[in-house]
C-alpha cells in the first residue's frame, strides 16, 4: 500500500518527535557520557572591563580530581579570533575576538580561566580556588557617549564606532530623496524609541561534549547551526574540515540564541585536543545570561513626514545598535536586516536607513527571534499610530490608505524589494471581525466617559516581514559571508521506505513531521515510511542550517525539487518495465500507470527494480536517490494583522491583555497544528518584550538580571489565551508556496501591545512608555500626567474619531 | 552518605555526596536523562518530578533529602506501554515544541490535577507558574491539561489510564517548593 486518502500537506498531522520528547527519551547534548570523559568549567570576570593582571591557578591546580586549569595565555597561540561573517562595510572596525580573554576583559562574563576536572562538581570547587588580579578600566555602557569617544572598549580601534550603514532610496533609484520630502511635507513626525536589551533565554542551556577517538573530532552541541559551526570551527582551529564532525542531537530551543560559534564551543575542541579525550562543558543558566548573546539593544531616531490627509511621504530611520564588546558571528548585520522593512507594508515616496553600530562593555548582541525585523515592525507601527494621532484619524484608517493594495503585487518597495505576493485587506477586515472592533472601540469610549479606573486600550500591528533567508546573491551584495541555499536528499530504500536528509536544523520546529508530510505527498508514500535524518555533519553532509523563518521556504523547497527528481527517474523506468512511452506514464498516489490501461508499477517496484538493477534503460545508473539543492530568487513576504486589547489599571499601572486576535498570512500552510504553535510562541516572546522582558546592567557593567528571578520570561498565567486565524496568499518564490512563521508572531506582536497600552492613556496624557510597560513605569508615566482641562487632555486618544486633531 | 532512593519503581542503593543535587543524582548516577536542568535558581520548573506523588524541583533537593522515598519521574509514568493520559494529551494537543520543559510540565500538569480535577483556563495557568516554556506560549499546554482532565474523568478510558500516584504510600514530601 503505498497511497494515500487525502493530501499530507495542509493536514494537521501529530508530530513524529513527540513520542521520544512526552517519555524524555531524548538526546539533549548533556545526556552524553563518554568513557573517560573530562567536565570544563569557565571562570568568568566579575568585571566589565580590565586588564588582567595576574591569574594564580596553582590552588585550583592542586584540588581534588583537576587535571588542568588554563588560562587564556595559554590559548593565545591557537585559540585565534571567533568569526564574524558579516562584515557590513568595507571599513568595519572589528577588534580579535579571543574564546579566552588574554591580558584583558571587555564584558562582564567573559571567559578567564578554565578548569578541567573528573566531575563537573570538581570542576566547579575548582574555580573559586583560581586567583585573578583585576586592574580595572572605564566601563563604557550608553551608546552615546561611547560614540565620543572618551572611553575606549578596545583602545587599538581608536573608536567605539564599529560602523555606519547607510540606505538612501534617492541613491537605490528606488525612490526620492527623503530630506526633500520632510522639507516640503504638511506634517513630520520625529520620535526616539528604545529597542530594550533581551535575552533569547532558550529553555536549555547550552552544552557541548567533544570526543577525540576514532581518529575524528565529533563535536555535540546544542545549536541551531551545525553546518556552518563544523566550518567555522575549522576555520578557526586549522583542524581540517573532513576530521571534523558536528552533531546537533535534540536541541532544546534557539530563538537566533543558537545561531552562534561560541567561546564554549571553540574551548571545548581545544581542551579535547590538547588532553586527548572527550570533554563536557554545560552551562548553568546564570553563565547563559551572562554569556550567550543577547538581543535587541537599538536606539531609534525616527522621522516621518506626510501629507495633512494622511498619505505617508518619507520615512527616515537613524539607528544606534549596540554590538557589545565583540563581534559574534552575524552580529553587525542584525540591524542592517531591518534595513529593508522600517516601510513595512506602506508606500513612501522616500526613504533612508542609516545604522551606526557602536561597541560596549557588555554582552555582544546577535541574532533574536526576528533579529532587525521586531525593530523596524516596532518603529513604523508607533509612528503610524503617532500620525494618527497628529491628524486625529482612526489608526486603521491610516494604514489602510497607505499600505499596498492587493491588486498591486508584486510591489516594488521603497527599499528595493520586491514584495510577490499579499493581500493586507483580506488579513485586517478578518482580524477586526474576529476582534469585534467596533465594540471594543464603543467600549473604549465608554470607558473614558465614566472615567473608570480600569482603561481599555486598542493596539494596532499591520505587518510584513522578509523571510526565507535568502538569495546567496542578495547576501552576497550585502557582503555576507556564506550563501543561503538550502539543500535536501532523497534515499530510496529497497524495501519501499524513505529516508529524507535535510540540511535544516530543527530545534523544536516540527521538521521531522513536515517534511515527512511533504515527501509522502509528492511521493505517494505513508507519512510513517518516512525518516527524516538531521543535525548530523556525518549524514547531512550539507546545509545552511535553521534560522530566520527559512527552514521551510528553502529547505522545503528543496525537498520537493529532490522528490521531483526520484520521480522523473522512476518515470523512465517504469515506462521501460512497462514497455510503453515515457508520455504515456501517469503517477497518481504512489503508482505509474500506462494511461488508458490498467497496467500498474507501484513506486516500490519501481524503487527495488532500480535498486537490483538487472534491467535498467540503457544508460540509468541504478538506484532511486537524488539530491536538490535550491537557492531562493526572492524572500518570502508573510504579513498579517494583529490587534490588542489591553485593560490598563490607572491606579496600579497593571496592564491586562484581554484580547488578542492575530490573522497572518504565511502563505500555504503545510501543517496548521505546527503553524498555530508556531504563532503562539512568537507572541510570547513578543508580548514579552513589550512588558515584562529586559537585560539591565548596573553602572559598573554587571548584568543585574541574570536569573529567571530577574529576567522576566513570562510563565502562563502572564500570557492571554490567542484567537488566531489566517489568510492565505501563497508565496510566489517557491513552489510550495511557504512564506515562514518562525518569526511572524514575535515582530507583530510587540507593537500590537504597545500601542495597545498608550491608546488607553493617551487621553490621561501619556505620550510614550519604555518597554517593558512595567505597571512601575505604566504608574510613573501616569503620576506625570498634566492636570485635567489642558489640551492634553482633550486631544483624545487613538481611535476617537472625534478628537480635534492635533497634540502638541 | 548511604541512600536508598525507589526511582520509577526501582529501588537504588547508593553512597553520594551530601551536596549532590537530586537533578544531578538522577541524571548522572542514574542515568534518567528524561529529567532535565533548565536553571539554577527554580525559576524553570524543568527538573520537577514526583516524591511520594508531589511535585517537586529536582534542582532544589539534595539527593540525601530523597533517602527513604519514592521519585517518579517523566520516564516511569508510562505503565505497561501505555502513556499517561497527560503525555497522551500533550502530544495530542501539539502542547510542546523543542521539548525541554515538557517533562517537567507533564509532571506539574498531573499533581495540578490530583489537586484540581476539572481546572478553568485560569486555574490551569495558576498551576503551572513555576513551570517556564519559551516554544508555545502556553496556549497549547493548558489546552493539554483541560483535555488530560476529560481523559482522566472517571468513566473516561480503561481504569488503567487512570493513573496516578495514589497508589504510593503518602508520606510527607521534603524540600523543594
Amino acid at each position: 500500500m503505498t497511497a494515500t486518502a487525502e493530501p499530507e500537506i495542509g493536514k494537521a498531522r501529530l508530530r513524529k518527535e513527540d513520542a521520544r520528547l512526552i517519555t524524555g527519551q531524548t538526546r539533549w547534548t548533556d545526556n552524553l557520557q563518554l568513557t573517560g570523559m573530562l567536565h570544563m568549567a569557565v571562570l568568568r570576570s566579575p568585571v566589565a572591563h580590565a586588564r588582567i593582571t595576574n591569574i594564580d591557578v596553582s590552588r585550583a591546580t592542586a584540588m581534588p580530581g583537576v587535571a588542568v586549569v588554563l588560562t587564556g595565555e595559554d590559548f593565545a597561540a591557537e585559540q585565534g579570533s571567533l568569526p564574524c561573517a558579516w562584515p557590513i562595510t568595507e571599513d568595519m572596525k572589528s577588534p580579535p575576538a579571543p574564546a579566552m580573554a588574554v591580558g584583558q576583559v571587555n564584558f562582564a562574563g567573559e571567559a578567564v580561566a578554565l578548569v578541567i576536572a573528573d566531575s563537573a562538581y570538581h570542576a566547579a570547587d575548582a574555580l573559586e580556588a583560581i586567583d585573578v588580579d583585576y586592574d580595572e578600566l572605564p566601563v563604557v555602557l550608553d551608546m552615546e557617549e561611547a560614540l565620543r569617544d572618551n572611553d575606549l572598549v578596545h583602545p587599538d580601534l581608536g573608536t567605539n564606532k564599529c560602523a555606519t550603514w547607510i540606505f538612501d532610496s534617492a541613491e537605490a533609484g528606488s525612490g526620492t530623496n527623503v530630506e526633500d520630502e520632510i522639507a516640503s511635507a504638511e506634517v513630520v513626525i520625529e520620535r526616539t524609541f528604545k529597542q530594550q536589551r533581551l535575552i533569547p533565554a532558550f529553555m536549555e542551556p547550552r552544552s557541548v561534549v567533544v570526543d577525540t577517538t576514532a581518529g575524528m573530532f565529533t563535536v555535540w552541541s546544542a545549536t541551531q547551526i551545525p553546518h556552518i559551526l563544523r566550518w567555522m570551527l575549522s576555520a578557526v582551529t586549522g583542524i581540517s574540515e573532513h576530521k571534523l564532525r558536528v552533531i546537533a542531537p535534540d536541541v532544546g530551543g534557539g530563538f537566533g540564541g543558537k545561531l552562534q560559534v561560541t567561546p564554549e564551543e571553540l574551548l571545548c575542541l581545544l581542551v579535547a585536543r590538547r588532553m586527548g579525550r572527550p570533554v563536557k562543558w554545560t552551562e548553568s543558566r546564570t553563565e547563559s545570561m551572562l554569556s550567550a548573546h543577547h538581543g535587541r539593544d537599538q536606539i531609534q531616531k525616527i522621522t516621518l513626514s506626510a501629507r495633512r490627509d494622511g498619505t505617508v511621504t518619507g520615512l527616515k530611520v537613524e539607528l544606534l545598535a549596540d554590538m557589545g564588546a565583540y563581534l559574534r558571528l552575524v552580529t553587525p548585520g542584525v540591524p542592517i536586516l531591518g534595513a529593508f522593512m522600517f516601510n513595512s507594508i506602506y508606500k513612501f515616496a522616500a526613504y533612508r536607513f542609516v545604522c551606526t553600530n557602536v561597541f560596549t562593555n557588555k554582552v555582544p548582541t546577535d541574532a533574536y527571534r526576528g533579529a532587525g525585523r521586531p525593530e523596524a515592525t516596532f518603529a513604523i507601527e508607533r509612528m503610524m499610530d503617532e500620525l494618527a494621532v497628529e491628524l486625529g484619524m482612526e489608526p486603521m484608517k491610516i494604514r489602510q490608505m497607505n499600505w499596498i493594495r492587493h491588486e498591486e503585487f508584486p510591489f516594488n518597495t521603497v527599499a528595493g524589494l520586491t514584495y510577490d505576493s499579499g493581500n493586507y485587506e483580506a488579513a485586517t477586515a478578518r482580524a477586526m471581525e474576529l476582534f469585534g472592533y467596533e465594540e471594543m472601540r464603543e467600549e473604549q469610549a465608554r470607558r473614558r466617559a465614566d472615567g473608570s479606573v480600569v482603561q481599555l486600550g486598542i493596539g494596532i500591528s499591520t505587518y510584513t516581514e522578509m523571510c526565507g533567508l535568502a538569495p546567496s546573491r542578495v547576501l552576497g551584495a550585502l557582503r555576507y559571508a556564506a550563501g543561503g541555499w538550502e539543500t535536501a536528499s532523497i534515499r530510496m530504500l529497497p524495501t519501499g521506505k524513505v529516508e529524507v536528509i535535510t540540511g535544516t536544523s530543527p530545534h523544536g520546529q516540527g521538521h521531522e513531521t513536515v517534511w515527512s508530510q511533504i515527501v509522502a505527498d509528492k511521493l505517494g508514500v505513508p507519512f510513517e515510511d518516512v525518516e527524516v535524518l538531521h543535525g548530523d555533519t556525518a549524514t547531512s553532509h550539507k546545509g545552511m542550517d535553521s534560522y530566520g523563518s527559512r527552514s521551510l521556504a528553502v529547505g522545503g523547497t528543496a525537498l520537493v525539487y529532490a522528490a521531483d527528481k526520484v520521480l522523473a527517474k522512476a518515470r523512465t523506468l517504469a515506462a521501460h518495465m512497462m514497455e510503453c512511452d515515457e508520455a504515456d506514464v501517469e503517477f497518481a498516489s504512489g503508482s505509474f500507470a500506462v494511461r488508458g490501461t490498467s497496467t500498474v508499477r507501484s513506486l516500490g517496484d519501481v524503487v527495488l527494480a532500480a535498486h537490483v538493477a538487472h534491467d535498467l534503460p540503457e544508460g540509468m545508473e541504478p538506484g532511486m536517490d537524488a539530491d536538490a539543492t535550491f537557492d531562493p530568487e526572492n524572500f518570502s513576504f508573510p504579513h498579517g494583522t494583529h490587534l490588542c486589547a489591553t485593560e490598563v489599571d490607572t491606579e496600579t499601572g497593571m496592564v491586562r491583555i484581554s484580547r488578542y486576535v492575530a490573522v497572518d498570512d504565511v502563505g500555504t500552510v503545510m501543517n496548521p497544528l505546527i503553524v498555530d504553535g508556531q504563532v503562539h510562541g512568537g507572541l510570547a516572546q513578543g508580548i514579552a518584550q513589550a512588558l515584562y522582558e529586559e537585560a539591565t546592567h548596573d553602572e559598573m557593567g554587571t548584568l543585574t538580571t541574570a536569573t529567571f528571578a530577574d529576567y522576566l520570561v513570562p510563565c502562563a498565567a502572564d500570557l492571554p489565551a490567542f484567537l488566531t486565524d489566517r489568510t492565505t496568499t501563497p508565496a510566489t518564490s517557491n513552489p510550495l508556496g511557504a512564506k515562514g512563521v518562525g518569526e511572524a508572531g514575535t515582530i507583530a506582536s510587540t507593537p500590537a501591545v504597545v500601542n495597545s497600552v498608550l491608546d488607553a492613556l493617551r487621553h490621561l496624557g501619556v505620550r510614550d512608555i519604555e518597554m517593558p510597560m512595567s505597571p512601575e513605569r505604566v504608574w510613573t508615566a501616569l503620576q506625570g500626567r498634566p492636570d485635567p482641562g489642558t489640551d492634553d487632555v482633550a486631544a483624545g486618544g487613538l481611535g476617537s474619531i472625534d478628537a480635534q486633531g492635533g497634540q502638541s | 552518605m548511604h541512600i536508598s532512593v525507589n526511582v520509577d519503581g526501582m529501588t537504588y542503593a547508593d553512597e553520594v555526596e551530601p551536596r549532590l543535587l537530586l537533578v544531578h543524582y538522577l541524571r548522572e548516577r542514574l542515568s534518567k536523562t528524561g529529567t532535565v536542568v533548565g536553571c539554577d535558581t527554580g525559576n524553570c520548573g524543568a527538573c520537577t518530578v514526583h516524591l511520594d506523588g508531589h511535585s517537586v524541583k529536582s534542582c532544589q533537593m539534595l539527593a540525601v533529602q530523597a533517602n527513604g522515598h519514592e521519585v517518579t519521574t517523566i520516564e516511569g509514568l508510562a505503565r505497561d506501554g501505555k502513556l499517561h493520559p497527560v503525555q497522551e494529551a500533550f502530544r495530542s494537543n501539539h502542547a510542546l515544541q523543542c521539548g525541554f520543559c515538557t517533562p517537567g510540565m507533564i509532571m506539574q500538569a498531573i499533581d495540578l490535577l490530583a489537586d484540581e480535577s476539572d481546572p478553568d483556563d485560569e486555574a490551569v495557568r495558576k498551576g503551572l507558574e513555576g513551570n517556564l516554556c519559551r516554544c508555545t506560549g502556553y496556549q497549547n499546554i493548558v489546552r493539554a491539561v483541560q483535555d488530560a482532565a476529560q481523559r482522566m474523568k472517571p468513566g473516561a478510558g480503561p481504569k488503567q489510564e487512570q493513573h496516578s500516584d495514589e497508589h504510593i504510600a503518602a508520606t510527607q514530601p521534603v524540600g523543594g517548593e
